[in-house]
C-alpha cells in the first residue's frame, strides 16, 4: 500500500512539473510574443537599426526561440529570473528583498481574520436563526461587498486622517524598528483581515450550524456536558474544514503578494515590485515574478493538499480507499 | 393541459418580491438605464474640467459635487457605470462559453482530447488570478476590450470546471442514451440533451461572477494599470481622489458608495437565486 501512495505522489509530482514546465514556456511566449522587441523597449524611440540589432545580439534576443527558452528556463532553476533592464538588479534579489514584507503581511492578516472570524463565527452559527446570528451575518455580508481598496481608503480616512493614531503609509523595516514595523502593518493587516474575515465567519457558522444538529453533538449533551465544552472539544474541529481550505487557497494567491493593499499603503512587497514592472514596461521583472508567483503558488498549494490529509481523518480514509 | 402543467410552477412563485430581492433589483435597473442613457441625459460631459469649481460639495449644479479638476462627478459616476456594466457582463460571458464549452468537450470525449483540455486548464490555474490579469493587461494594452478578454480568461478555468461536474452525471442518464441510440450526434446530444439541463447553476455562476468582475476591473484601474484615464472607471476615479482624501472626501466616496451598492445588490441578487435554486433542486430529490 505503501508503494501505491508513493507511486501516487510521485504520478502528482510528475504531472505538476509538467504543468509548471507548460507555465513557464506560457509565461516565456506571452512576453516573446509582445509587439516590438525588447531592445526597442530599452533604447526608445530614436535608436538606430546598428545600435538595436547591437543590442539583439548583446542580449542575444537574435538566437532562435526554442534556444532562448531553454537557456531562460536553465538560469530560472539555477534561481537566476533574469535582470531589470532598468535598474540592473536581478529579479532573484529583488524577490529575496520583498519576499518577507508580503510574507509578513500575509501571516499578520490571517491572524487577524481568524481573531475576528473564529469567535463571530462560532457565535452566530451557535445562536443560528437568532437576532444576534442575523446581525453578525448581515454584517459580514455588507463588509463582503466592499471592494479591498475601499475598505482600506476608509480605514485610511478614520484612523490615519480623522482620528490620527495610525500611518497611513511609511513602511518600516522590521529589523529598523520592530514597534514602528509593527505600528506600520496595522492599516494594511486590518485591511486585509477585514476583507478575508467575512468569507471565513460565514463558512464556520454554516458549518458548526449544521455540525450541531449531528447525532453525536446530542450524545455529547445527552452525557451533559457544557456547551462550551461541547463546543470547543466537539463542535468546532469537525466545523473548520471547508475555513481551512478556503484559508490554504487565499494563503496560496498572496504569495504573489497582496497587490492592492501593498500599492495603496507602499508596503515594499511582490505584489508592489509586480505593479511598479508592470508600470515601467521592465518586462525582464515581469516575467520572472510571474514564473516565480506560479513555481511558489504551486508548491503552497501542494503543501496545503497534503496538509488536509493530516488535519482531516476523513480525507485520509478517502485517499486509502 | 400545457396550461394546467404551468399553473402549479406560477404559484409556487413567491407572491410578493422581499425587500431584500426588490431593493437590488431596483438599484441595479436604475444604474442600467442610467448607464444606457447616458449620452442622452441632460449631463456635463464627462471628461469637461472647470477649474473654477474644483473639489466642489454637493449643490444644485452637481448632485454629487465634482472632483478636483471640476468634473461633475454625477456624470462621471453615470458614464462609469457603463465601463463596470460592460466589463461585468462581457467577462463572465466569455468566460462562460469558452469555459462552459471546454468542459463539456472534457466531460463527453475520452482520452487525448480531455486530457489536454484539462492540463491546459490546470496551467492557467498555475497563475494566481489577479497576477494574470495583471499579465495580460500588460502585454495586451489597457484598453476596455483587452481587461475585458484577460478577466474573461481567468474565469475560464472556473466555468469549465463547474460544466463538467455537472455535466457528468447527466452523461449517463436515460435521456442521453435515448439520444443516442435514437442516432442523434454528438453535437446534438452536448447542445439540446446535456446543456439545457446544467443551465441553471452556470447562470447562477455567471451572475455571481459579475460582482466579482466590477471589483477585479476595480483593482485594475486602481492600480493603475486599467483602462486608462480620462475614462472614468470606478476604481480609477476611486484611486484619483485618495491624493485629496482629506480636503475633499467626496471625491473618493461617491464613486466607492455607487460601486459598494452595485456589488452589494449583486450579492443580494445571487444568494437570493442560489437559495431558490437550492430549495428546488431539494424539493425534487
Amino acid at each position: 500500500m505503501i508503494g501505491r501512495v508513493g507511486a501516487n505522489v510521485g504520478g502528482r509530482l510528475a504531472y505538476l512539473a509538467a504543468v509548471m514546465l507548460c507555465a513557464a514556456a506560457a509565461t516565456f511566449l506571452m512576453f516573446e510574443l509582445l509587439p516590438g522587441s525588447l531592445a526597442d523597449a530599452i533604447l526608445g524611440e530614436n535608436a538606430t537599426a546598428e545600435d538595436i540589432a547591437r543590442l539583439e545580439a548583446e542580449l542575444g534576443l537574435d538566437r532562435p526561440l526554442a534556444e532562448r527558452f531553454a537557456a531562460w528556463l536553465w538560469h530560472a532553476l539555477q534561481g537566476d529570473l533574469g535582470r531589470s533592464h532598468i535598474t540592473g538588479e536581478p529579479v532573484a534579489s529583488a524577490v529575496a528583498e520583498r519576499l518577507p514584507v508580503s510574507i509578513e503581511l500575509m501571516v499578520l492578516a490571517q491572524l487577524a481574520a481568524l481573531a475576528i472570524a473564529l469567535p463571530l463565527g462560532t457565535l452566530a452559527g451557535y445562536r443560528e436563526g437568532t437576532r444576534i446570528d442575523r446581525i453578525i451575518s448581515g454584517g459580514a455580508f455588507g463588509v463582503l461587498a466592499v471592494p479591498h481598496f475601499v475598505l482600506g481608503i476608509l480605514l485610511i480616512l478614520v484612523f490615519a486622517i480623522w482620528l490620527r493614531v495610525l500611518p497611513a503609509t511609511g513602511f518600516v523595516p522590521f529589523a529598523a524598528d520592530p514597534l514602528g514595523n509593527l505600528r506600520s502593518m496595522v492599516l494594511p493587516t486590518l485591511t486585509l483581515a477585514l476583507a478575508e474575515a467575512p468569507v471565513y465567519l460565514r463558512l464556520l457558522r454554516s458549518d458548526l450550524a449544521s455540525t450541531l444538529r449531528e447525532p453525536f453533538i446530542t450524545v455529547a449533551r445527552a452525557k451533559g456536558l457544557s456547551d462550551r465544552r461541547i463546543l470547543l472539544t466537539h463542535a468546532l474541529r469537525p466545523s473548520s474544514f471547508s475555513l481551512i481550505t478556503v484559508m490554504g487557497i487565499n494563503i496560496g494567491h498572496l504569495i504573489g503578494g497582496a497587490v492592492v493593499i501593498e500599492t495603496l499603503f507602499a508596503l515594499p512587497g511582490l505584489g508592489r515590485l509586480l505593479i511598479e514592472a508592470i508600470i515601467k514596461r521592465d518586462y525582464p521583472v515581469v516575467q520572472g515574478l510571474v514564473l516565480f508567483v506560479a513555481a511558489a503558488f504551486v508548491v503552497v498549494n501542494l503543501v496545503v493538499d497534503a496538509l488536509y490529509a493530516l488535519i482531516d481523518p476523513r480525507v485520509r480514509h478517502d485517499r486509502r480507499r | 393541459m400545457i396550461v394546467d402543467g404551468e399553473r402549479p410552477i406560477e404559484a409556487a412563485a413567491p407572491r410578493a418580491m422581499p425587500p431584500r430581492v426588490l431593493l437590488p433589483l431596483a438599484w441595479l435597473a436604475l444604474v442600467a438605464a442610467a448607464a444606457l442613457a447616458a449620452p442622452w441625459l441632460p449631463l456635463p460631459v464627462p471628461h469637461a474640467m472647470d477649474f473654477a469649481a474644483a473639489a466642489q460639495g454637493p449643490s444644485l449644479q452637481h448632485p454629487f459635487g465634482t472632483d478636483l479638476d471640476g468634473r461633475d462627478l454625477l456624470s462621471r459616476v453615470v458614464h462609469g457605470a457603463r465601463i463596470s456594466l460592460f466589463v461585468g457582463l462581457a467577462a463572465p460571458t466569455l468566460g462562460l462559453v469558452i469555459g462552459g464549452a471546454l468542459g463539456l468537450i472534457a466531460a463527453y470525449y475520452k482520452g487525448f482530447v480531455r486530457r489536454a483540455i484539462l492540463g491546459a486548464l490546470d496551467v492557467l490555474l498555475a497563475f494566481p488570478t489577479l497576477v494574470l490579469a495583471l499579465a495580460l493587461t500588460s502585454i495586451l494594452g489597457a484598453t476596455l476590450e483587452n481587461v475585458t478578454l484577460a478577466l474573461g480568461i481567468i474565469l475560464i478555468p472556473a466555468f469549465a470546471r463547474i460544466a463538467r461536474a455537472n455535466a457528468l452525471p447527466l452523461l449517463g442518464r436515460e435521456f442521453v442514451l435515448a439520444a443516442r441510440t435514437a442516432g442523434a450526434g454528438d453535437l446534438y446530444i452536448l447542445l439540446r440533451e446535456v446543456l439545457p439541463n446544467m443551465a441553471m447553476p452556470l447562470l447562477t455562476y455567471w451572475l455571481t461572477m459579475i460582482s466579482l468582475v466590477i471589483v477585479a476591473e476595480g483593482s485594475l484601474s486602481f492600480l493603475g494599470v486599467g483602462i486608462p484615464p480620462p475614462a472614468p472607471s470606478w476604481g480609477g476615479m476611486i484611486a484619483y481622489g485618495r491624493e485629496a482624501l482629506e480636503r475633499s472626501p467626496h471625491v473618493t466616496l461617491v464613486p466607492a458608495a455607487v460601486m459598494f451598492l452595485t456589488v452589494l445588490s449583486l450579492n443580494l441578487l445571487g444568494d437570493a437565486l442560489r437559495q431558490r435554486t437550492e430549495a428546488r433542486e431539494g424539493a425534487l430529490r
